[in-house]
């Protein structure tokens, strides 16, 4: 890996699944400093010229390419603002996997706040991975409040995986998407607050063309006295249809807020949200227990299951 | 071998304790095919929760292989070689068929394992192996599974509570097919179910009949099918359905 330390390439690991430099396009930030790039014919990674992001242009027709941009912040008290805008070509075909890991043993509070604009080219599609995740024993607060923007053209996709597992001890997640006709955003959120966590999710869908479809799922579970807030708006402006899911496990101390909500402009919008907490069922852990697991393994399977 | 002594169970009901198995004593042999009938609130699914340890005896024993495991968690149980089918399958949102024949298996089932068992209870493996435990399934299917996950486990006692309830007609001939060859493979291991169905009922080396709490018959199908057809129970699928 360039330039990391072991705790950096351990965050690396947990945020991208990389063991080593990955194929393709890439560009590490570590500690607020650019730790690595490469680019490739199709894929264009360039500085912001004011210094505070990247800009990620992937050329029409690209197929089967992948851009990783993993940040990580292994020193306390740093905070920061990053810009990252990616221009995806028309027809292109590209995973897209970023995500930020802080470690922070210090008493001082590191911050990350990515903000990320997508622009969608016409027939375009992109797969998104983004994944968070914190770590060490400091008493400093490690923060992430990540923006997400996605622009997609008409009969583009996306599809997006969020990921926060662990560790993180605040989180204020936006994202906002606009769909042109016959565009299509799937999102699959993924959300675990344990301790004192908060969280807070918020999404604003606007299906604009005739054709645009949006499915929204989160799936999360509230451990000990952790709290998390899930806030999804789909708004209907032509015949189009969307669908928003907050499906949520409480646990202990646990408090969830769900507010999904619908708006639909057009007489042929066609919106349906749906909203559920619970704890785990008894039956679910003795099932599991007539099979020979603990109770308590038993709920690490139920739970595994539920945020896959 | 089960052996069960002396076993009582109450449930509280209007502060006052209502007894549900009274003093109940029954063998189960290895080898055998028992099958526990009974009309509705008589006992038997009572009976097959707290061979499990899902419910816990007010007194008396139960006896595996002469250990006796009447203290025993559910966990401990099933880890000593008790195993059992929930009459209502359990659904979880985000575990597969194959995840859940991993975990009854206890080891990393390979998928042309799991398959297997996926045939075995008539359902086409593929379709189901990465299928999500979820509302998405039927009855049926789900009653498929969850046999699936008990001969993956391959204990020395099976339990199962109703197999047939909530399965159409189709699902049950089928699952006729399944206990007539778990039958013909029972070799040291031995099954109990609790069934109200006649079929069932027919392919039983032994039926236990039991009545408020008790046992009032129990002998080879010969000798009590003769005496309980025309009763409430057991009841054929024609006759239910009339």
């Amino acid at each position: 890996m360039v330039q990391l330390d072991a705790i950096q390439k351990r965050l690396i690991e947990e945020i991208a699944d990389l063991h080593s430099v990955p194929s393709g396009a890439y560009n590490f930030r570590a500690n607020g400093q650019l730790a690595g790039r490469n680019t490739t014919a199709n894929i264009d990674i360039t500085s912001k010229e004011n210094g505070s992001g990247i800009d990620i242009r992937i050329k029409p027709g690209t197929k089967n390419e992948s851009v990783h941009i993993p940040v990580v912040l292994s020193a306390s008290g740093l905070k920061e603002t990053v810009y990252n805008d990616f221009y995806i070509g028309e027809d292109a075909d590209v995973v897209i996997v970023a995500g930020c890991g802080i470690d922070n043993c210090g008493s001082q509070d590191s911050e990350h706040d990515g903000v990320h604009r997508f622009f969608v080219g016409k027939n375009a599609k992109v797969r998104y991975v983004e994944k968070h995740y914190g770590s060490g024993d400091g008493k400093g607060q490690r923060i992430l409040n990540p923006v997400t923007e996605a622009y997609l053209e008409e009969g583009s996709s996306m599809e997006m995986e969020m990921e926060q597992i662990k560790g993180v001890d605040s989180t204020e997640r936006t994202t906002r998407c606009e769909l042109k006709a016959g565009a299509k955003l799937v999102v699959k959120e993924r959300l675990m607050t344990h301790g004192t966590q908060n969280a807070v999710s918020g999404y604003q869908v606007d299906l604009n063309g005739e054709g645009a479809t949006a499915d929204v799922v989160s799936r999360s579970v509230a451990r000990d006295s952790s709290s998390q807030t899930f806030n999804a708006r789909i708004t209907g402006n032509a015949p189009c249809s969307g669908h928003t899911e907050c499906d949520s496990i409480i646990m202990d101390e646990g408090r969830i807020l769900a507010i999904p909500s619908l708006e639909a402009n057009n007489v042929d919008a066609m919106l349906v949200h749906e909203a559920a907490i619970g704890k785990i069922a008894g039956d679910q852990l003795t099932k599991l227990m007539t099979l020979g697991l603990t109770e308590q393994e038993a709920e690490e399977q139920i739970i595994n299951g539920f945020l896959r | 071998m089960l052996e069960i002594k002396d076993l009582s169970f109450a449930v509280s009901e209007e502060a006052k304790e209502k007894e549900i198995i009274h003093h109940l004593d029954l063998t189960i042999e290895n080898g055998k095919f028992v099958v526990i009938t009974g009309p509705n609130g008589s006992g038997k699914s009572t009976l097959a929760r707290l061979i499990m340890g899902i419910e816990k005896p007010l007194s008396g024993q139960i006896l595996l292989d002469g250990e006796d495991i009447t203290a025993l968690s559910v966990t401990e149980r099933a880890k000593r070689g008790v195993s059992f089918a929930f009459q209502q399958p359990v659904r979880f949102k985000g575990i597969r068929v194959h995840d859940l024949l991993r975990l009854a298996s206890g080891k990393n089932l390979s998928v042309s394992t799991a398959c297997a068992y996926l045939s075995e209870v008539g359902l086409c493996a593929r379709d189901y192996i990465d299928r999500e435990i979820n509302s998405s399934l039927s009855g049926g299917e789900l009653k498929r599974i969850e046999i699936a996950t008990l001969l993956a486990r391959h204990t020395k006692l099976s339990v199962f509570d109703e197999p047939e309830a909530g399965i159409d007609l189709w699902s049950f001939q089928n699952l006729i097919r399944i206990f007539e060859k778990m039958r013909s493979e029972i070799q040291d291991s031995s099954i109990v179910i609790i069934s109200h169905q006649e079929r069932i009922l027919q392919i039983a080396d032994e039926i236990v009949v039991l009545a408020d709490g008790r046992i009032t018959k129990q002998g080879s199908p010969d000798e009590i099918l003769p005496e309980l057809i025309g009763q409430t129970a057991p009841v054929s699928i024609c006759q239910r359905l009339q």
